[in-house]
């Protein structure tokens, strides 16, 4: 860590695209929990219903409200009619389910087979009463958490433009959330506690404790989160009427930015993402600059985070990190990382949205000057053969990657943390600092356990390079 | 287009990557889009796999789809065979290449004049065969593939070993208890003084397939996979091959009365009924056991069997043959080869069940209510949810149906091990059954041990929500943490910011 080293920009590079990542369909297993009333019905193969099955795990016994419309091959040699099919199946989980919209995840198939699936819907959705919302999120255009981005992006056109006057009260979840139980009076007085600035609208899918997290971390700023894409219900998807402000919470939401941006004239608030305390710091500094708020105790609160932080610091700090990259998260991570003292020397990422990522990626840069670390190169992309090659070469303290490569690289002495963990674990926000570090650090603490015993090669020689 | 939440056999294209991936220095690449190599990764966590799985994508995108994906698969092709000179590369196609319908035996055919290694396409239809199928044709396609290629080249060995010896074909990667079974096949083997010859797919070198025809006979353990190679190298060279699963006490002496018949028409002179008894009445455990009280206890009891062909039907015979138990139906999902289950079980079973929708399966137990289910991990979980205890027998199967510890399915030793689930299934349900009979088990609440047992503090209404949102196993520790910092702190209401506080502070 020395201060000699004076990067002047960030470079970015682009490899073969030949690596290892989630479909993006996976995103099912996490909206339909999120949208209580929500059923997500994908229409592909059984490549697309096995890989759900075995990555879902457990989730699948527990009756997930997910189902795949299964094509055969007269559905592709359009021996059978994609409507009627679709109508079928739909009245069917209407009939067994009965829930508040069906999703409609096109796959890679439906795009080949160019099934016109925005255009079935609006005709089905007025024939069986229920809203159909169509998110294309294929392995052809997409990876991994991207699935979400373009189901939210679908979902914000569902959004109600204008609050009915008597609606108003009623209308806003988290508003009802935190009114819960009060008498008026307090509800009134609870009121004048936030400033008076344009409504904003937060997006993303986090699990409900982490929403009140960052709620409540705002209302400490005076600032009101108007509503959240996606609430708890699709009844409740917030209104979004133009003019009003929205921020994202996640790195991988840039088409749902631009949906919001372009077609609900939104103005999009563009911070880096509240992932570790100074990206959280850095979150609501961001959204209180734009209301012109001046934010108030939050270098004490990302400082007593970071004192609290300290013992899981202590054993990452000048250690290297290397992200072979599978899920968009990976610029937030590195970030926090870094400040945390550890050094990064190459960030694998599927797809970078540098508009989108703006304020992330100066943020990056701005922690490794701080940091007196080396910039690390921004692989999109990446092909993991040769990231697999780089780190035999770097030898890193730890990888953070897909389930593919963290086996073999263990058994080969490599320390790796397995990258789907982040999409599923509560990482945002100050509270959740320390299970980021939680699970950055464990495959170090195991080994500390394990030191002693000479086991840290575990496969024989390799013949051939 | 159906409606479907689960399946048991996997698409297509897994077949093929089990039998390729089992081979040694043999690349699948797959045809196929991002996201679609999930293959790597059930066997990198199921099989505890520590080397790379050999297996790639040659990525499908927009680009490929407007351009062709020649140029990229052939690329793709050499490039492997340059990093990792694999004997061969199998080229794997998916759904989606399916529908693409471009010409891939011509890639292939123009990939291999740049490559060292050898170059196959993968001949199996998606939209018509499952995993299985295509395994059990993938692993027909290399034997063909070498067999053939030694033929014009003349070094196909001439003649017979010398002692008797086998092929067993089938053992595969993610196999159900594959590799148990493997070693326990070769320890028989041993036992009867048979040499093993070649061992297919699991481990094997393509280069050592043209040895398969001086095997005496071929050995099919599984009814799923290695029929067709089998079938083959009986149509080329005469081979015999027995296909009796030696699973359970009476098919595992079957199947060794099937090779004394084999190996002595072909001029051996082995008796092995000394062996058989020995084995059945002194060594394993399995006969003494139907023998014994406890399964006296088991008698009559309903149970219910579902799988693959080659685990349910084996199953199903030693739940009634051997150890007395009334199996109400079985059934399999292989629905394509039917017929064969039928036959096999049905003088065993009040009724057969051919099907491959898990909804149905689970209705048909709850209609019979059994003591005890022998099935798949789905079955498991319909088994938890009506509180009926279920032994696995087959794919597809968890993390925990992949021991480290021995525990093959098949000869001897697998009769023992087979014995032991069964007991241990029906035995749970009637642990559980005597504890509801006689009061259950001790439910007066547990005094709180923590330092807040009795709270003065005022949990407010959101708070006490959210922590009802804890899991229940970390939710005492949560409360007890949440409760002492606001005691520190002096603050009497628990509001959610101070729950959130709580956490930060303690870092839990």
């Amino acid at each position: 860590m020395s201060n000699t080293i004076q990067p002047e920009a960030l470079t970015f590079e682009c490899e073969t695209g030949n690596y290892h990542t989630f479909c993006p369909i996976s995103c099912v297993s996490w909206l339909y929990q999120k949208i209580e009333d929500s059923f997500f019905l994908v229409i592909g193969t059984k490549t697309c219903g096995y890989f759900l099955q075995n990555a879902m795990g457990v989730m699948i016994f527990a009756e997930p409200r997910y189902a795949m419309a299964e094509l055969e091959e007269g559905d592709i040699s359009a021996k059978l009619n994609d409507y009627n099919e679709l109508k079928r199946l739909c009245l069917q989980i209407k009939r067994d389910r009965n829930p508040s919209v069906i999703v409609w995840i096109g796959t890679c198939t439906t795009e080949i087979i160019k099934m016109d699936l925005e255009g079935l819907a609006p005709k089905l959705e007025s024939e069986i009463g229920i809203p159909i919302v169509v998110a294309r999120a294929n392995g052809l255009d997409y990876a991994f958490t991207q699935g979400e981005d373009t189901v939210l992006a679908a979902m914000a056109a569902r959004c109600p433009k204008q609050v009915l006057e008597v609606e108003k009260e009623a209308k806003n979840g988290i508003q009802k959330l935190l009114s819960f139980g009060r008498k008026k009076e307090e509800v009134a007085a609870e009121k004048s506690e936030y400033v008076n600035h344009p409504p904003l609208i937060l997006f993303g899918s986090l699990p409900d404790p982490v929403v009140t997290q960052l709620t409540l971390e705002l209302k400490k700023q005076g600032i009101k989160v108007s509503g959240w894409l996606p609430a708890k219900h699709y009844t409740e998807l917030p209104v979004i009427e133009e003019g009003y402000y929205v921020a994202g919470v996640n790195p991988f939401l840039s088409r749902t930015a631009t949906t919001l941006m372009r077609r609900r004239k939104c103005k999009l608030i563009g911070a880096p993402f509240p992932i570790g305390p100074d990206g959280s710091k850095a979150w609501i500094e961001k959204i209180c600059s734009v209301f012109g708020i001046e934010p108030q105790g939050l270098v004490e609160r990302e400082e007593q985070i970071w004192n609290n932080l300290e013992d899981y610091i202590q054993l990452i700090r000048g250690k290297s990190v290397f992200f072979m990259g599978d899920n968009l998260l990976e610029i937030s991570l590195a970030r926090f990382l870094i400040r945390c003292g550890m050094t990064c020397p190459e960030i694998g990422i599927p797809y970078m949205d540098k508009r989108y990522q703006k304020a992330e990626l100066e943020m990056l840069e701005k922690t490794c000057q701080e940091m007196g670390v080396r910039l690390p190169k921004i692989i999109e992309k990446p092909d993991n053969y040769n990231q697999i090659q780089r780190i035999y070469e770097l030898q890193p303290d730890l990888v953070i990657t897909g389930m593919a490569h963290a086996n073999p690289l263990e058994a080969r002495g490599i320390n790796t943390k397995w990258s789907v963990e982040f999409t599923f674990a509560q990482i945002h926000g100050f509270t959740n600092a320390r299970d980021i570090l939680e699970l950055v650090t464990r495959p170090l603490r195991r080994n500390n356990a394990l030191k002693d015993l000479g086991w840290d090669k575990l496969v024989k020689e390799e013949a051939k390079v | 287009m159906k409606l479907a939440y689960w399946m048991y056999a996997g698409p297509a294209h897994i077949g093929t990557l089990r039998v390729a991936s089992s081979f040694k220095n043999v690349h699948a690449i797959m045809h196929a889009p991002l996201g679609d190599d999930y293959f790597n990764v059930m066997r990198s966590m199921l099989e505890r796999e520590r080397n790379y799985t050999p297996v790639t994508a040659s990525v499908v995108d927009r680009n490929v789809l407007a351009r062709g994906s020649q140029e990229k698969v052939v690329d793709n092709i050499i490039r492997k065979d340059r990093e990792e000179t694999p004997d061969l590369v199998v080229l794997t196609p998916t759904c989606t290449s399916s529908i693409l319908q471009e010409d891939l035996e011509n890639f292939v055919e123009r990939a291999s004049q740049d490559t060292k290694g050898d170059v196959m396409l993968a001949d199996v239809n998606h939209y018509r065969v499952n995993e299985l199928q295509a395994a059990d044709r993938t692993l027909e396609q290399i034997v063909k593939f070498y067999i053939k290629k030694a033929k014009k080249k003349g070094d196909l060995p001439e003649g017979k070993t010398e002692k008797p010896s086998v092929n067993i074909i089938g053992i595969s990667t993610l196999g159900f208890h594959n590799q148990h079974d493997c070693t326990e096949l070769k320890r028989l083997m041993a036992d009867l003084g048979i040499e093993v010859n070649e061992v297919i797919p699991e481990s094997a070198s393509v280069h050592n397939l043209k040895n398969l025809p001086r095997a005496w006979f071929n050995l099919i353990p599984y009814r799923e996979i290695g029929l067709m190679a089998a079938e083959y190298l009986e149509s080329e060279f005469g081979t015999p091959y027995i296909d009796i699963t030696p699973m359970g006490v009476v098919e595992t002496a079957r199947c060794i009365r099937k090779i004394q018949q084999v190996v002595n028409a072909q001029g051996a002179n082995v008796d092995y009924e000394e062996f058989i008894d020995n084995q059945t009445l002194h060594v394993s455990q399995a006969a003494w056991f139907s023998r014994s009280i406890d399964c006296q206890n088991l008698t009559g009891k309903k149970a219910v069997v579902f799988g693959d062909n080659t685990h349910a039907a084996a199953m199903t015979k030693i739940l009634a043959r051997e150890m007395g138990i009334h199996v109400v139906w079985a059934g399999t999902y292989c629905k394509y080869d039917a017929d064969w289950f039928r036959e096999q079980v049905s003088e065993y079973c009040d009724q057969v069940i051919i099907s491959e929708d898990n909804g149905e399966i689970g209705d048909a137990i709850a209609r019979v209510e059994p003591s005890a289910i022998f099935g798949t991990q789905m079955e498991r979980h319909v088994g938890k949810r009506l509180d009926i205890p279920c032994g696995v027998i087959a794919a597809p199967i968890h993390i925990q149906n992949f021991p480290i510890g021995y525990k093959p399915f098949m000869g001897y030793e697998g009769t023992n091990q087979i014995a032991d689930l069964v007991y241990n299934s029906f035995t749970l349900g009637m642990e559980d059954h005597l504890l509801e009979i006689f009061g259950g088990h001790d439910t007066k609440e547990v005094i709180h041990k923590g330092i807040s047992a009795d709270s003065d503090l005022n949990w407010m209404k959101e708070a006490k929500a959210e922590l009802n949102k804890v899991p229940g196993f970390v939710r005492g520790k949560v409360k007890r943490n949440t409760e002492k910092f606001a005691r520190e702190r002096g603050i009497l209401d628990i509001s959610l910011e101070v729950m959130y506080a709580a956490k930060e502070a303690v870092g839990a």
